[in-house]
């Protein structure tokens, strides 16, 4: 309950990473810190983000280039969002069509596992299409202000692909992807769990990358509040956020993760079958038709390696993407708006402190397979190691 | 660009359901807007509503292609004309009255709002008309139900008590009023209990 004592309404989409308010929900975290829940499931991120801005929703679970975009007002309303709480790390992956992935693999000069090998293959197949006549690469992705949207753009831009210029991006909702994939209006798209293997159960579609061989540490979906909600409640937000670290914690125990799946694939939570959730949460993806199996300590993170304590580098890094990508001004004031929707300080107020940077994890938070370190104070350094940009 | 006459915006509805849209296309008719577009499925959306090329953009709130709807915000050569949504800072009523209605309106940059105002308030009146249409419709449909209950009841009764029409009716109705209940409901138990007594 919020300090005027009425129940908690907490959108979310049916993903994977919508895990930890789930189960926070699910297995009583949230009751038992007094709180009364009532998770929404929605349909698309517009909605999500237009019931949070205008009070309908008291919490969300968004991705976080949503929520810094509403911060800075573009594209839409601006409602300043604050996140106490990261849903997780990674957890999205490039899947193509066969066909695509088979004319990378042929133009490849190395193991296309790698993400410079395959980029630099894409960029032969676009420019052979080129040559030939041939209509651009489609790819799919969820939403202009997402992860997706970016790290599809990193990894193809990295290769020498102009994202804009060379391939055409489309907007799809997750449910629509691999039916998209499978009537070839796309030949490839990035989003996040199930929907890659579904793809890939299905027989349409191979998982060429995880993002983790992209980015290692790319913040995803957050605990999104509104910043005047965040001031005026803050007890409830401790709560909220304690509950949430007990259900990160809970889904990172191996010996739960049959329950977790058993309950995520509920019709009203996230609605596959158990088999596939369990591949997600262990890192064990079935990544072609025919069965090969690739594993990563990194496909997913909840709860371990400080996924869930917000970092205001992974806020830097979004922003510096939509300026990138001509989304954005670039400004030291956007700059420092967009890094202050990621509170640390709102998670440490609620939890006992934990170790900043954990060992074994990227010096510069980020970790991208391209490119010099991330420096968050530094956004023109970064955007001008790359020429391909706008 | 030249603001168009009321008559002459082009309006497209994207709505999965069809008796909805055609409440929505019947309204703007008769409010003189006669260029409305309806489309279905999700095949190339953005493609489809660029040949259009509307000034006004309907969908419904539980259409997951409203993402879809969001990419002609960004500046893009798919689409002709960046667009914006209807509803602004200043106007947080507004996207309330159509969130709260389950519909969202955009529109083309350089409409005046107040034009658009009538269009997205008779939208919201429509789909409130819609979903009033929808209640009524069940609670009819329950209202049969009940009655098949009853009728069963009825014929319980009169086989096993040798009652009249009238009178097996005239029991229901004195117990559901002694216990507080609804007809349909003690004929229910009617019904499971001749059942158990199988």
């Amino acid at each position: 309950m919020t300090s005027n004592g009425h129940r908690l309404r907490i959108g979310f989409i049916p993903l994977t990473d919508a895990m930890v308010p789930l189960v926070a929900a699910d297995k009583g975290f949230t009751a038992d810190e007094g709180l009364d829940v009532e998770l929404v499931r929605e349909v698309s991120w517009s909605n999500v983000r237009d019931k949070l801005n205008i009070g309908l929703f008291d919490a969300a679970h968004l991705i976080a280039p949503i929520a810094i975009a509403s911060s800075l007002g573009l594209g839409h309303v601006k409602v300043p969002i604050v996140a106490p709480f990261g849903l997780g790390l990674n957890g999205n992956a490039i899947t193509v069509s066969p066909g695509l992935y088979a004319a990378i693999a042929a133009a490849a000069d190395g193991n296309i596992t790698d993400p410079t090998v395959s980029g630099r293959a894409l960029a032969r197949v676009v420019a052979n299409r080129k040559a030939h006549g041939e209509d651009p690469l489609t790819f799919g992705m969820t939403f202009p202000f997402s992860t997706h949207n970016y790290q599809l753009r990193f990894w193809m831009a990295a290769g020498g692909v102009d994202p804009d210029e060379d391939v055409r991006l489309v907007v799809l909702p997750p449910p629509y992807m691999v039916e998209s994939l499978a009537n070839r209006h796309v030949d490839g798209f990035c989003v996040g769990a199930p929907w890659n293997s579904i793809a890939v159960d299905l027989g349409i579609g191979f998982i060429l990358h995880f993002v983790s061989e992209i980015l290692e540490r790319a913040a995803e979906k957050l605990l999104a509040v509104r910043a005047s909600w965040a001031g005026e409640n803050p007890d409830t937000l401790r709560r909220l956020v304690r509950a949430h670290r007990r259900a990160a914690a809970f889904v990172e125990d191996a010996t739960n993760r049959d329950e977790v799946a058993a309950m995520l694939s509920a019709p009203n939570r996230v609605g596959v079958a158990p088999d596939v959730i369990r591949r997600e949460l262990d890192g064990r993806m079935k990544v072609a038709p025919e069965g090969t199996v690739r594993v990563s300590d990194r496909y997913m993170m909840i709860g371990r390696n400080g996924a869930a304590r917000p970092d205001p580098a992974q806020a830097a890094w979004l922003y510096a993407q939509m300026v990138r990508w001509g989304q954005a001004p670039l400004s030291a004031d956007f700059l420092a708006t967009a890094k202050a929707v990621f509170r640390p300080d709102l998670y440490d107020d609620a939890i006992e402190p934990e170790a900043a940077n954990p060992s074994g994890e990227p010096t510069d938070g980020i970790g991208a397979f391209a490119g010099p370190a991330f420096d968050a104070n530094d956004i023109v350094g970064h955007l001008s190691a790359w020429s391909i940009r706008r | 660009m030249s603001a168009p006459t009321a008559s002459a915006l082009q309006i497209v509805i994207v709505d999965d359901s069809p008796i909805r849209a055609a409440i929505l296309e019947e309204g703007l008719r008769e409010a003189g807007y006669t260029h409305v577009v309806r489309i279905e499925g999700t095949g190339n959306l953005l493609a489809r509503i660029s040949v259009i090329d509307p000034e006004v953009i309907l969908i419904d709130l539980e259409n997951p292609s409203r993402d879809v709807l969001e990419q002609m915000f960004q500046v893009s050569r798919v689409v002709k004309r960046p667009i914006a949504m209807f509803v602004d800072q200043s106007d947080s009523a507004s996207i309330q009255a159509s969130v709260d209605a389950g519909v969202s309106a955009y529109i083309v940059d350089g409409l005046k709002k107040e034009r658009i105002k009538s269009i997205l308030d008779l939208c919201i009146s429509r789909f409130n008309a819609f979903s009033r249409l929808q209640t009524e419709l069940e609670q009819a449909k329950n209202a049969l139900e009940d009655r098949k209950v009853i009728d069963r009841a009825k014929g319980i009764l009169m086989t096993r008590k040798n009652m009249s029409e009238a009178e097996a009716y005239d029991l229901l109705r004195r117990t559901a009023m002694n216990e507080n209940k609804k007809i349909a409901e003690i004929a229910q138990s009617v019904i499971t209990a001749s059942e158990m007594f199988k």
